[in-house]
């Protein structure tokens, strides 16, 4: 049976340990905000080169649409960034703080062939000065196509507006620092801790006291739980008042702060008992962490990358995580909030029953 | 009553087998030393009585309880020093006492506990800063925090400087005559022989002899000895010229003495040698004299062997 005064104990030497060495603070408090404000400036930069807008040709290959989509991206005023196909690209352009997007659409290049009415659509935020400029450069294009054959064809844009909530990078980095912030504290330090215990023989010594397995990882769970909270409070101040991030906080945002922590010690600790040695223990626990670090959603959205990193980042614990936060935080979308929960409960749950029983106290 | 009870021990790692079938038992209120080089399987031993590891053959009882099976249990009643203790780095021993404290569920006052060790003037140093003779000390102070029955201490000194090393001596003494039960093992004669009122000494795993330092010395000793300082050469030509049992270890040139006769004799081969000698005296058997006639060299600083031919030997095998 669990005593919980034990486990404070253990808590209390462990804080001690913690705050006094100095490094764990670092990098779990202020390395985040130096991240936040690094790439918060990075991309918080004024519009000096050429308007982004996203294009989704359902039309590829079509040598019209083609055209079409190389006058857009060759000349000054604008530049084309390919959405997939299989995307919503209304729902992209919300996820990307996109302000602007086109949409050719399927048989663009048949139906311009045999005259017929062809509807081009224009994403634009009516807030953005950028978006007249949009309409105005994909218009010239229609004239330059509706005037080329004979009769005239007859292709025409319709205008549909991007929600007025704009959402701006700083938006999703800051849960996704909060979820490179729950990964990393752990793990790298209890992969580090457990493996470095087990070769100086520290668990060993513990297991001579009443101090069971469960109340010492309970006692680093607490901790990397108040860290994480900490760290969130600290991010989302600062972003908020360097970066005007705006986020939406619910009480939803809790249980994430704490199957997180959960579930990175559990896999830390998992890392460090399975592996021989501190150095391979390392080695293991970098290969896990750094993939997870950048492929999860934690930098830049995940739907960002090509297909093939989406559906591994599919694959990745700290995606649900960060994908949970982000429901949260900026689209306030409950329910699918709710099944990135669920997933990451079973796998903390498993994490930290595996961690107890990998976790030896002694030797054979 | 016994407080350890250990007959036909047996574990082996792969194909060394640390500890072959040994049997022993030590008393309440006694400390029994395991004498012997790295390797002899005392620390696996010390450890299978601790319920750290399992055993592969024998029957062990400590306060009447298995280990392997009973060690939460047991860890209650017993203090452990594990060789080479360690703690957090961050850690002041007095911190150190209050956490073992409260993990066993006991009131204590933690330099009362550092008192008793002699650790009181480093009650609030990080550990990582403590000398090596203080570090063992607050193991010492941790396995005296729940007041055990039995203590364990695992080469408690190695290491140590002959200063701290005598300090430690102190302690332990002071924890005897308290009443405690303590098991301890060690490689040095000396330790052995100055805290343990009985010895087993330990060597590839097999026990060569037990009993109090005098009944060794009684039993395996062959009576006074005359010894003087010299070199190897001057070992081979009292041994030529006498035929008496002659051996050198670093520099103590040591004749076996049958009778008070060979004393005059053993001393006129010195004279007639021409060699250099010094410091003549007369003595008996000590647990050294008995240890390297029994193992066959003897204990170097490491722990390890030094046979009369001067060469350091191996330890066997690990004996963690």
């Amino acid at each position: 049976m669990a005593s919980p005064r034990r486990v404070l104990a253990d808590l209390k030497v462990f804080i001690r340990g913690y705050t006094r060495s100095k490094i764990g603070l670092f990098f779990s408090l202020v390395f985040p905000i130096i991240l936040i404000l690094l790439f918060g400036a990075i991309f918080s930069g004024g519009n000096g080169g050429p308007i982004n807008v996203y294009v989704q040709n359902q039309d590829p290959g079509g040598a019209i649409s083609e055209r079409f989509v190389q006058a857009l991206n060759n000349n000054s005023t604008t530049t084309v960034t390919l959405v997939n196909q299989g995307q919503n690209l209304s729902q992209y352009l919300l996820s990307h703080s996109a302000n602007q997007g086109v949409l050719i659409p399927l048989n663009f290049t048949q139906d311009y062939g045999l005259n017929k009415t062809i509807y081009v659509v224009i994403y634009s935020n009516p807030a953005d000065t950028s978006s007249p400029i949009v309409s105005q450069v994909v218009g010239g294009i229609i004239t330059g196509l509706n005037t080329e054959g004979s009769p005239h064809r007859s292709i025409e844009i319709q205008q549909l507006s991007i929600k007025s909530q704009s959402y701006k990078y700083i938006d999703f980095l800051i849960p996704g620092l909060v979820g490179f912030s729950v990964l990393t504290s752990p793990m790298f330090s209890l992969v580090n801790i457990s493996s470095e215990y087990k070769k100086t023989k520290l668990f060993k010594q513990l297991s001579l006291t009443p101090l069971t397995k469960t109340e010492w990882l309970t006692s680093k769970v607490i901790w990397y739980v108040v860290l994480g909270v900490i760290s969130f409070f600290l991010m989302t101040q600062v972003g908020a008042a360097l970066f005007g991030a705006h986020l939406d906080y619910a009480l939803m945002i809790i249980p994430f702060l704490v199957i997180g922590p959960l579930f990175f010690v559990s896999l830390g600790m998992l890392v460090g008992m399975v592996s021989k040695s501190v150095e391979s223990a390392a080695v293991v626990g970098n290969l896990i962490t750094f993939p997870m670090m950048f492929l999860s959603g934690t930098f830049f959205p995940v739907s960002l990358m090509p297909m093939y990193l989406q559906n591994i980042a599919h694959g990745l614990p700290l995606f649900y995580l960060i994908d949970g936060l982000n429901q949260v935080m900026i689209y306030s979308n409950f329910s699918q909030a709710l099944v990135d929960l669920e997933l990451m409960v079973v796998l903390s749950a498993v994490a930290f029953v595996l961690a107890v029983a990998f976790f030896k106290w002694r030797e054979d | 009553m016994s407080a350890i009870e250990v007959s036909s021990l047996e574990k082996s790692y792969g194909q060394l087998k640390a500890v072959d079938g040994i049997s022993f038992s030590v008393r309440k209120g006694e400390v029994f030393s395991l004498l012997g080089p790295n390797g002899a399987g005392k620390t696996t031993t010390i450890e299978i009585l601790e319920g750290l590891r399992q055993r592969d053959g024998g029957q062990v009882s400590v306060l009447a309880a298995d280990p392997w099976k009973k060690g939460y249990q047991l860890h209650r009643k017993l203090g452990i020093i594990p060789q080479g203790f360690t703690f957090f780095p961050k850690a002041t021993p007095r911190e150190a006492v209050t956490y073992y404290s409260t993990l066993f569920g006991v009131k204590n006052d933690p330099d009362a506990i550092l008192r008793k060790v002699i650790l009181e003037d480093a009650s609030s140093v990080y550990f990582e800063n403590l000398s090596g003779g203080q570090k063992q000390k607050l193991g010492l102070a941790l396995a005296l925090v729940n007041n055990p029955e039995l203590l364990f201490l695992d080469e408690p000194t190695t290491g140590l400087d002959p200063q701290a090393r005598r300090n430690m001596w102190d302690v332990i003494r002071g924890l005897e005559k308290e009443g405690h039960t303590i098991m301890l093992t060690t490689h040095y004669l000396e330790e052995a022989e100055v805290l343990s009122d009985r010895v087993a000494i330990m060597n590839h795993g097999r026990i060569i002899t037990d009993g109090t330092p005098a009944e060794i010395i009684e039993k395996h000793g062959s009576g006074e000895r005359l010894d003087v300082r010299g070199d190897e050469k001057l070992a081979d030509y009292v041994r030529e010229k006498t035929g008496f049992d002659v051996t050198n270890d670093a520099g103590n040139v040591s004749v076996r003495l049958r009778d008070k006769r060979d004393a005059v004799i053993a001393l006129a081969s010195i004279d007639q040698s021409g060699l250099p000698w010094k410091d003549l005296r007369t003595r008996h058997d000590s647990l050294e004299d008995i240890f390297v006639k029994l193992v066959g060299g003897s204990l170097e600083e490491g722990g390890t062997i030094k046979r009369s031919s001067d060469k350091i030997v191996p330890s066997p095998g690990d004996n963690n």
